[in-house]
């Protein structure tokens, strides 16, 4: 009766209503966000995508309390995103891999877990997890200019994931690499969300990127920014490459297609 | 290796250019001389007579190295009479200003970047305080502290702290301030205290504009302390050398008190280019 737990699980783990953001620039307001409503429920993969100016980081970065909205509210595991982030709640990759280039790949790794206030054998234990976690074991000691720009990608996806926070946000992490590594790293992505259970967050502009990972798609459009679908993927968990050629994936790429194409005013 | 032959190059031009330069500005001294005794002088007794006179406008460069010869090899390092000693009183003061220089410039840095009240008042007034020549500072800050009891090194690292804070503070303002956004939205979803963002992103991102910094500091602050030698009847110092040389008209000793300078300047920013090199290799940050 008194076991809170329940309780929490109801909750969903992003819960956005009415949500508003306007940036005042020397051009007058600009709506940022207008009336946005979202739910994301724990385990979910949710893309975010749109053509520049939707908004769609701009969302993230609300979830991440990095932005302040104007109006509406934005729940992140049932607390304000201000609690969530200090309750550790999120890790959030972003869009470039920023290393710092006068730490280790593990050390780079435990800055966070230094920061966080972590005991030296729990940062040892975890940086050799997370590693593994993206298949980057042995490449502790290299510096991130030794590495390549997939592998530095995903030594920041390590150091998001290595104070085990439930939530993962991420801001176009694969944005900046050619399509063979991107596709190798969406594989690893989507392996990587199956064993950990997390709650996932990803902003793309790529279509099919997007229709490949997510189990629910957000089709935001610009001026004001705003969701115009939500889609629901009827893909399995299982996603080998090859799902992309197959009519299911080619619907829903088209729906999205569909969706972004509505909400352009083409100007 | 490859920078041996311009550098070799540049070199002899300019001794070349010096030779010339003193045979133009000795002439005519050696001429009235010479009318004076009643003799006509061919080209090479002139040429001669301008390379070794005792009191030259322009002695040659190798009056200047056989003084220097003189003044640093041959004279025991604690006489009056050695370079040495000059320029070591001068060092000390240059690397006590340089020292208090740039830990005053890191903490009006420190001020500026964390503080708004600072960001917003501080930095005209450091800008202020470079436009005022030193020359006419110096005297007064050297006789105000005398009177207050403060006499000997201290005074003159004040003049060279002066000098030397400055760069310090623009280039660490600009080098705390260095990190992108993404660097410290970073630490924010991390929940990173002002400390923890300045200890492991501020201040490593800020070394590269920090060495920039005190290499201008450091020849700054031995101009600071030379200076500070001039005004005040200083006995001892590179800056009492160019005085006293200036007041007998020593231009040998004034020449070579200026290559010591110019030396010890050379070695101590030298130094400091090693230390970056290395540190900024080490960090990855080169």
């Amino acid at each position: 009766m008194t076991d809170p737990k329940p309780e929490i699980a109801r909750h969903p783990v992003i819960e956005a209503s009415g949500l508003n953001l306007t940036f005042d620039t020397n051009d007058g307001p600009v709506h940022a966000l207008r009336d946005v409503n979202l739910k994301v429920d724990k385990g979910d993969f949710v893309s975010f995508i749109g053509p520049s100016g939707c908004g769609k980081t701009t969302f993230l970065r609300v979830m991440a309390d990095l932005e302040q909205p104007t109006s509406g509210s934005v729940l992140v595991n049932g607390v304000t995103p201000e609690v969530a982030r200090k309750a550790r709640a999120y890790g959030y990759v972003f869009q470039a891999a920023g290393l710092y280039p006068w730490r280790t790949i593990g050390g780079n790794i435990r800055l966070p877990l230094e920061i966080m206030g972590y005991d030296k054998a729990a940062q040892a234990e975890r940086v050799r997890k997370v590693l593994e976690l993206v298949e980057l074991s042995g490449f502790e000691k290299k510096y991130p200019w030794q590495l390549s720009g997939g592998m530095q990608q995903r030594a920041s996806i390590a150091r998001a994931l290595a104070f085990e926070a439930d939530i993962l946000l991420m801001d176009e992490p694969f944005g900046a690499l050619d399509e063979i590594v991107r596709d190798h790293l969406n594989e690893q992505l989507l392996a990587l969300w199956a064993r950990t259970q997390k709650t996932i967050c990803f902003v793309t502009h790529s279509i099919p990127e997007a229709v490949f990972l997510s189990t629910k798609i957000v089709v935001m459009s610009p001026r004001p920014g705003r969701i115009t679908d939500v889609i629901e993927s009827p893909l399995p968990k299982e996603r080998p490459l090859e799902i992309r050629d197959t009519p299911e994936f080619l619907e829903i790429a088209h729906r999205v297609r569909e969706g972004l194409r509505e909400g352009h005013a083409y100007d | 290796m490859r920078n041996v032959i311009p550098v070799l190059t540049v070199v002899l031009a300019i001794v070349v250019l010096w030779y010339g330069a003193s045979v133009q500005l000795n002439k005519q001294w050696a001429l009235d001389q010479a009318a004076r005794q009643d003799r006509v002088l061919s080209t090479a007794e002139l040429v001669a007579d301008t390379w070794s006179q005792a009191k030259p406008k322009l002695p040659a460069p190798h009056q200047v190295a056989v003084e220097l010869w003189e003044t640093v090899a041959q004279k025991a390092v604690t006489s009056k009479r050695s370079l040495v000693y000059h320029a070591w009183v001068t060092l000390s003061a240059t690397l006590l200003g340089f020292a208090l220089g740039t830990a005053f410039g890191f903490l009006l840095a420190l001020g500026i970047v964390y503080l708004r009240v600072m960001d917003m008042s501080v930095m005209p007034w450091v800008i202020a305080s470079q436009t005022i020549p030193i020359l006419a500072v110096a005297p007064m800050i050297i006789v105000v502290l005398n009177a207050v009891g403060v006499s000997g090194l201290l005074p003159k690292a004040m003049i060279s702290m002066y000098l030397s804070f400055f760069p310090v503070v623009v280039g660490m303002v600009k080098g705390l301030r260095s990190p992108s956004t993404m660097q410290l939205d970073q630490m924010r979803t991390w929940s990173a205290t002002r400390r923890q963002e300045f200890l492991r992103l501020r201040l490593p991102s800020s070394l590269p504009y920090l060495f920039a910094s005190l290499k201008i500091a450091m020849a700054a602050s031995l101009v600071g302390a030379i200076v500070g030698e001039l005004p005040t009847g200083a006995v001892a110092g590179l800056g009492a050398r160019l005085l006293a040389g200036s007041y007998y008209g020593q231009t040998v000793q004034i020449w070579s008190a200026l290559i010591m300078a110019a030396a010890v300047a050379a070695a101590a920013v030298g130094l400091i280019g090693v230390i970056q090199r290395v540190t900024l290799k080490r960090m990855g940050l080169n």
